[in-house]
Parts: C-alpha cells; structure tokens; sequence
C-alpha cells in the first residue's frame, strides 16, 4: 500500500465526518448563547435550558412522544420478531413472498405516503364499526408500529441468518419442544438484535413528524410536531437546549451499548480460545 | 442463491411439526401489515376516484343509496382528480422536479458514502466498528434535530456566511437559505448513513486476493477499481441508492425547512392538499400517483434486500 492511498482515503474520512458532525456540534455550542440571535456569540449562558424546562408545551408533548415510542418499541419489537423469525427460518411458506414484500417496503415508503394511507384507513374504521374513535395516541401507535416493525423484523431476519440452526436442532434432538427451543435456545441468540431493534423502533418513534401529523388528532401534538412548528418559524435557542440533551443522552446510550457488547465479544472469544485450548 | 445448509433443512423439517405454532407466528405480523398497510393503500385508490364535498370526511361516498330500492344505487367514481393532476402542469412539475432533486441528491450522497464506506472497510478490524457507529450515531439522533442545525448554518447571517466574510471569500452574505442547494445538502446530509450502510456491508465482504491478482498482472489501481471493486459492489450501489431516492422523492421536511417557499416538491404539494386545502381526495390521487412511479424503484429495492438477505 502506497502512502499516497491512504492519505485520500483518510481524507475521505476526515472529511465525511466533519460533514456530519459540523452541525451536530453547532447546535451544542449555540446552546449555550447568551444571545438570542443564535449564530451571534453573546456569551456563556445555561439561560435556554431554564427556558425550556419552563415550556409546559415542550414538556408535555416529549412526556407524550416518550410514552408513544415505548408502547410502539415493545409492539414492534414482539411483532417484527415474529417476521424476521417467519422469513429467516421457515423455508418457503405460501405467501412468503407477500410477507417480504409487506416488511420491506415500508422501510422506503414515503412518510406523506404512509401517513395519508392510514389516516385514511383510520376514517374508513370509524364510519364502518365507530373504532378508533377519534385520532390521538392509539392512532398514532398503531401507525409507528406499522413503520417500525419492518426495522426490526430486518434486524431480527440478518441476525438469524448468521446463527447457523445446529443448537436449536439439537435442541430438538434432544426432544425440546418449539416453543422451549425458541425461549431457551434462539432468542438468548437473538437478544442483541431484540434489544436494537426496540431502541431502533424506540428512535424513530420520537422522531416522527409527518406521519404522526396525519394520524394525531386534537390535543395529541408530539415533540417532532411541537418542534417543527417552532423551527418553521426560524430558529430558536430553547431547541438548540433540546437537541444538546437529545444528543448527549444518546451519545450517552450508543457508547454504554457500544462497549457493552465489545466486552462480551472479548469475553466470547476468550471462552472460545479458552475451550480449543483445553481440548 | 444459496442452498440452505442441511443443518437449516433439517431445523425447518422439525419445526413443521409444530405447524400450528408456526401459523401463529406467521399469522401476526401477516395480519398486522395486511390490516395497517396493505388495505389502507386501497383505501387511498379508492377515495382518489371519489368527489371532494363539505362534510367530515369530506369525500362523497363512491357507492349511494339514494332510495330505498337496490337499484336507485348510484355509483359516484370521478376520474376528475387524475385528470386534474394530467391537466395542471403543476403537478407534473413538481413530479418532474421531485425526480430530478432526489437523482441528484442520490448521485452526490453515492460519490461522499462510497469513498467513506471503502476507507472503512479497508481500515484495521479494530478501527471498523468505532468508524461505522460514528456513521450510525448520527441517524440516533433527531432527523427533525438535524435538519434544523442546517437553518443556523446556512441562513444569511448564519455560521457558514460568518465564515466565509471573515475570510474575506465574499463581500455580502450568500443567500443560501431556501435554494435548491440547501435541500440537496440537506438530503445528502440526513441520508448518508443510509448510503454508507449497505455500501460497507458489501465492500466489507469483498475477496481481497482478486485484487491482489489484478495487481500482480500489472493492472494499475485504477482500472482495478473500476473494473473489479466497482462491479463487485454494485448490489450495495444498488441498495444505498434506492435507499436514498425512494424517500427523497417524496421528502416532506427538508424542502419545507430548507427549501425555496414555492419549491414544488411532491411531498409538499401532498401535504398542501391534504392540510391547507382539504382536498383528500386529490391528496390520494397525488398519493397514487407517487406510488405507481415508485414501484420499479421498490421492486429494484426489495431484490437487492432478498438477495443481500440470502446470500447472508
């Protein structure tokens, strides 16, 4: 390898990261501006976030958007296994292909798309047996577990199929039941895939603007709607204050989760080597 | 296509017998995504055939009993809303310019995630894992959030202008701010991620010794790349890219935040029907429409997944 390579190829790095970390670190520093104008420094100031923790209508809506993503994580977490489960080990079942189509789209379909369709479907229910009655949190769940299910069933289907299914044939062979099989062999396997894909789900949930505008009704305003309705109107430092916690806990969460599961790896390898070398 | 392992074979045989467990397992999520996705999308072609009315929902219903016989049923199908969207060159336009942002927008995100995705998988094992969170860390956090920094940076006295004056690069301020430019920036920005991911998963995977091969038979870097890296790669080309453009087309934040007022992207003409004209139903057809050009993108899409699903 030439020296020249893989100075381009740091570069690109360099510069791929900066790109994305610029503005993440822009908000930050701005929200700690004493002056409101918020690219003018006026200061070191923690004012912004006295600010927003006075905002009941912020901290209404984050209580609300929290509460919504983790019904929505737990639902899609349980269905979307069942999916991935479906697609990953039962060989070609009749309407397979229907199945994978239906988990992979919504994972590119266009929020106004998806939002509209169920706002829709939402109306069409109510006409016909008077459920949903009317539109706030239900509806909303219901609508980002439709979207984050497929997340996780995608999740769910790679990790099974990089386990090969030796230990729950064995399992079996031993005389275990499916359903134990499943409790006592595939899911301690799968269990790094359940836990991101519910904090997957549990993201994008909280994140939502467009569909949940759809399908929320009066007085079921989410933080990602509280939000755009203020930064429509141009930017306003008590956000810059939100976004610095919303980046620093998960910042937070992705390292905790990161070395978490770098111990374990090293831990797994060293049973590993543990077991050859005792042989 | 792979075969499935004998050790995979022999799992499915054994889990047959517990055939009605596996039907509850599959009858779930089948249900669930029959129920919340597939029949609403027939719901949205159903009310962009109907006429607009004053009334909550304030669609006509497509079929009417008028009186009390069965054959005073009166069908109201109206193939005005596609007309009207054929007829309106807005609507075209903004179709057109929809294609045309998200094509772009793909292109420049493809040429900063490749040589991003390659310089991490050709990095040491133990730099790859920290490089690739660091790529994903950013989708963690607030797309809505990210958006948003970009108002700051971009606005006429904002970070980048700061800059530049201070460099003394321009003289007055750039506007910046509701361009074009800033909605390619913004897709590029809150979708590189989505291109990164597949790219590195495939990059990653890629036998080394061809192009060791290549380069013991005096092929020059470059003709390697091309001709060897590139064509290898293509399934995550692939994935990244519709990954991109299927969103991007019909984005609703990003051009309504950053972009010009009057941008005419599809997903904006959408929710302008929809919450400022009520008209629902030439919000659907616009929906529809959008679907039908989607299709082969999502068809496209949905093979690289199966496939990259397979070959796992």
């Amino acid at each position: 390898m030439s020296s020249r390579v893989s100075w381009s190829r740091l570069s690109a790095l360099v510069f791929g990261f900066a790109f994305l970390y610029i503005p993440i670190l822009s908000l930050v520093v701005y929200s700690f501006n004493r002056s409101k104008l918020v690219t003018v420094w006026g200061g070191f100031s923690t004012q912004w976030y006295g600010k927003l923790f006075e905002n009941t209508q912020i901290l209404d809506a984050a209580w609300l958007s929290l509460r919504i993503a983790a019904i929505n994580a737990t639902g899609a977490t349980l269905i979307g296994t069942f999916a991935g489960l479906a697609l990953a080990r039962f060989g070609r079942f009749r309407g397979r292909t229907l199945l994978s189509g239906m988990t992979t789209a919504p994972l590119v379909m266009p929020d106004v798309i998806t939002g509209l369709s169920l706002l829709l479907l939402f109306v069409a229910m109510e006409q016909a047996f008077g459920w949903p009655a009317g539109r706030g949190v239900t509806t909303i769940t219901i609508a980002h577990i439709t979207l984050t299910l497929s997340y996780v069933a995608v999740i769910v289907q790679s990790r099974m199929a990089t386990l090969d299914g030796s230990l729950e044939e064995a399992a079996m062979d031993l005389g275990a039941r499916p359903v134990k099989v499943f409790l006592q062999v595939t899911l301690p396997m799968i269990a790094p895939a359940l836990v991101s894909g519910w904090l997957l789900a549990f993201t994008i949930s909280l994140d939502d603007m467009v569909i949940a505008s759809f399908v929320s009704g009066p007085g079921s305003s989410t933080l990602p709607m509280v939000i755009y309705s203020k930064v429509r109107l141009g930017v306003s430092p008590d956000i810059n204050a939100l976004a610095t916690i919303m980046v620093g806990l998960v910042t937070l969460g992705v390292i905790t989760a990161g070395l978490f599961m770098f111990r374990k790896e090293r831990l797994r390898i060293r049973d590993m080597q543990l077991a050859v070398s005792a042989s | 296509m792979s075969e499935p392992s004998s050790a995979q074979l022999t799992t499915s045989r054994r889990l047959r017998s517990g055939a009605r467990g596996r039907m509850a397992v599959v009858a779930v999520p089948y249900l669930w995504l029959l129920l919340f996705f597939l029949i609403p999308f027939l719901i949205v072609l159903k009310i962009s055939f109907s006429t607009t009315q004053l009334s909550m929902p304030p669609y006509q219903p497509l079929v009417q009993w008028t009186g009390e016989q069965l054959n005073q049923l009166r069908l109201n199908i109206n193939p005005g809303n596609f007309l009207y969207l054929w007829q309106d060159g807005l609507y075209a336009q903004a179709f057109l310019n929809s294609i045309k942002v998200a094509a772009i927008a793909t292109f420049i995100t493809l040429l900063i995630g490749y040589p991003m995705a390659y310089a991490i998988a050709r990095s040491s094992i133990k730099w790859r894992g920290v490089l690739m969170m660091m790529v994903i860390l950013p989708f963690w956090t607030s797309f809505l959030l990210r958006v948003y920094a970009w108002i700051g940076i971009l606005k006429n006295n904002g970070l980048l202008n700061n800059l530049l004056l201070w460099l003394g690069v321009i003289d007055e301020p750039l506007v910046i701010l509701q361009t074009n430019f800033a909605v390619y920036l913004g897709i590029v920005y809150s979708y590189l991620p989505f291109m990164i991911m597949p790219l590195y998963a495939t990059l990653e995977k890629m036998d080394l010794t061809l192009l060791e091969a290549a380069n013991d038979l005096g092929c020059r870097p470059l003709r390697t790349f091309l001709t060897i890296t590139v064509p290898l790669s293509m399934p995550g080309i692939v994935a990244g890219c519709m990954l991109v453009f299927i969103p991007a087309v019909g984005e609703f934040v990003i051009p309504s935040l950053l972009g010009p007022p009057d941008s005419l992207m599809i997903g904006k003409v959408l929710w302008t029907e929809f919450f400022n004209n009520r008209d629902w139903p030439v919000a659907s057809a616009v929906a529809i429409a959008l679907l039908l050009l989607l299709v082969i993108p999502i068809v496209l899409f949905q093979r690289a997944q199966a496939r990259a699903a397979e070959s796992e």
